[in-house]
């Protein structure tokens, strides 16, 4: 479960977002939507460890998380917008190169663990290709594989549907329900509300729904 | 024929020389490069005011000076080194300014998500460099390394300024001892041949690293 408690955020003298209280239950979907510039990406960076909140307290599975700054982990994974998979590794490697270096994996079980994740995503086919030879959606999902490799709490979505034709929107789709499916709990941030409507389990509006 | 084979020998211990310089010149300046590039981008404003003097004194003055200053300036002030090991200095300290340069414009053109996306699967920051941003800076840099390197091979003959006795010296007293050019022919040609080979192994590991984009 992760608990967001009185959450806020400020550049200088401008407030994103003042005492944001948000929880996300075990095997939840919640989907966080509003327009672009509202904030949405900075909550889901700090979740990740990648912005620091000004204050507030961030709580996964009853840890809590500094906000600080300071962490570098992958308890949350984190799907990026224009998704970041290292060029020059191939999907397979982008994959197991964190479980391997991070986690101390060996690289056979780190391997057989990555080829499984790919083929519930239906990507078992593309394991040897370099993501420049992937479509956008595949790219998506090479990037959902290699965050999910290293067992996060809470897999995290960062405009997952932006840039992407409506058949790989509903395969992302799928792809949410599959893994809410294994019980995995998850957020995303989107502007896409049809798309948030079809695969959350609640729907908070930023917009609306949070001071500043 | 018969007098290429003469001062074959002469041109060969030459040709020793010449190598040894490029070789040990590339060994030390692509890492104290890279430690340099990095060190552009400290938060210290002391380590970036230090690395851009040295910068610019490298780029700034010519190479020959350079080898003059390191063998004879230093030795004047105490500091000796045999001429070749003051060669070799000399050489690292001016190479590695430049592929500074070179490596800090492949540095920049990785992009902050890649950075980003490492962090938030846990890598530390120097497996960050090595496993992630330094693959992707050699495959920029590559072209401009190589012009780099094929300079190199021919700035080594500025080493006669100190006395030793490279393939262009051991050409030149070949030509002024038999009063002919033949020497230079050859030399050139060895020289040619030197380029040759570094533009071939170079376009090799480009398109090796073509595989990915």
């Amino acid at each position: 479960m992760l608990e967001i408690k009185k959450l806020t955020k400020k550049y200088s003298s401008n407030t994103i977002f003042k005492a944001l209280d948000l929880t996300v239950r075990d095997g939840e979907v919640l989907s966080i939507v509003g327009p672009s510039g509202i904030g949405k990406t900075t909550l889901i960076k700090i979740l990740a460890g990648l912005e620091t909140a000004d204050s507030g307290e961030v709580i996964l599975n009853d840890e809590q998380l500094p906000v600080n700054g300071t962490r570098s982990d992958a308890k949350v994974g984190l799907i990026f917008q224009d998704f970041n998979l290292f060029p020059n590794y191939t999907v397979l490697d982008n994959i197991t190169l964190a479980p391997i270096s991070v986690n101390k994996i060996d690289k056979i079980t780190a391997q057989k663990q990555a080829r499984n994740i790919l083929e519930t995503l239906g990507m078992a086919d593309k394991a040897d290709l370099y993501p420049f030879q992937l479509s956008g959606g595949q790219k998506q999902r090479a990037a959902i594989a290699r965050a999910l490799a290293m067992n996060p709490q809470i897999l995290a979505y960062d405009e997952p549907t932006s840039g992407l034709d409506e058949a790989s929107t509903n395969q992302v789709a799928e792809v949410v329900k599959a893994l809410k499916a294994q019980g995995v709990t998850q957020m995303i941030i989107t502007h896409d509300h049809p798309f948030a409507e079809l695969v959350s389990d609640r729907v908070f509006d930023f917009a609306t729904e949070v001071s500043r | 024929m018969n007098y290429f084979l003469e001062i074959a020998p002469n041109l060969l211990a030459g040709l020793k020389m010449t190598l040894g310089v490029f070789f040990l010149t590339i060994i030390g300046s692509v890492p104290l490069g890279i430690i340099v590039s990095l060190g552009m981008k400290s938060e210290y404003f002391t380590v970036r005011w230090l690395i851009n003097g040295y910068i610019w004194i490298m780029r700034g003055t010519p190479l020959l000076l350079q080898l003059i200053f390191v063998y004879y300036g230093l030795g004047m002030m105490g500091i000796t080194f045999p001429r070749f090991e003051a060669a070799v200095i000399a050489f690292i300290i001016n190479y590695a300014a430049y592929l500074a340069e070179i490596f800090r414009g492949g540095l920049q053109s990785v992009p902050r998500g890649q950075y980003d996306a490492a962090r938030v699967l846990g890598f530390t920051r120097t497996q960050t460099f090595f496993k992630i941003v330094l693959p992707q800076v050699i495959k920029i840099v590559v072209p401009s390394f190589g012009n780099e390197v094929i300079n190199l091979v021919k700035d080594t003959s500025l080493v006669y300024v100190i006395g030793l006795g490279d393939i262009l010296r051991a050409g030149n007293i070949a030509a002024s001892r038999d009063v002919t050019l033949v020497p230079y022919l050859l030399v050139g040609l060895i020289y040619l041949l030197m380029t040759a080979i570094v533009t071939v192994l170079l376009r090799r590991s480009e398109k090796r690293l073509n595989i990915w984009r």
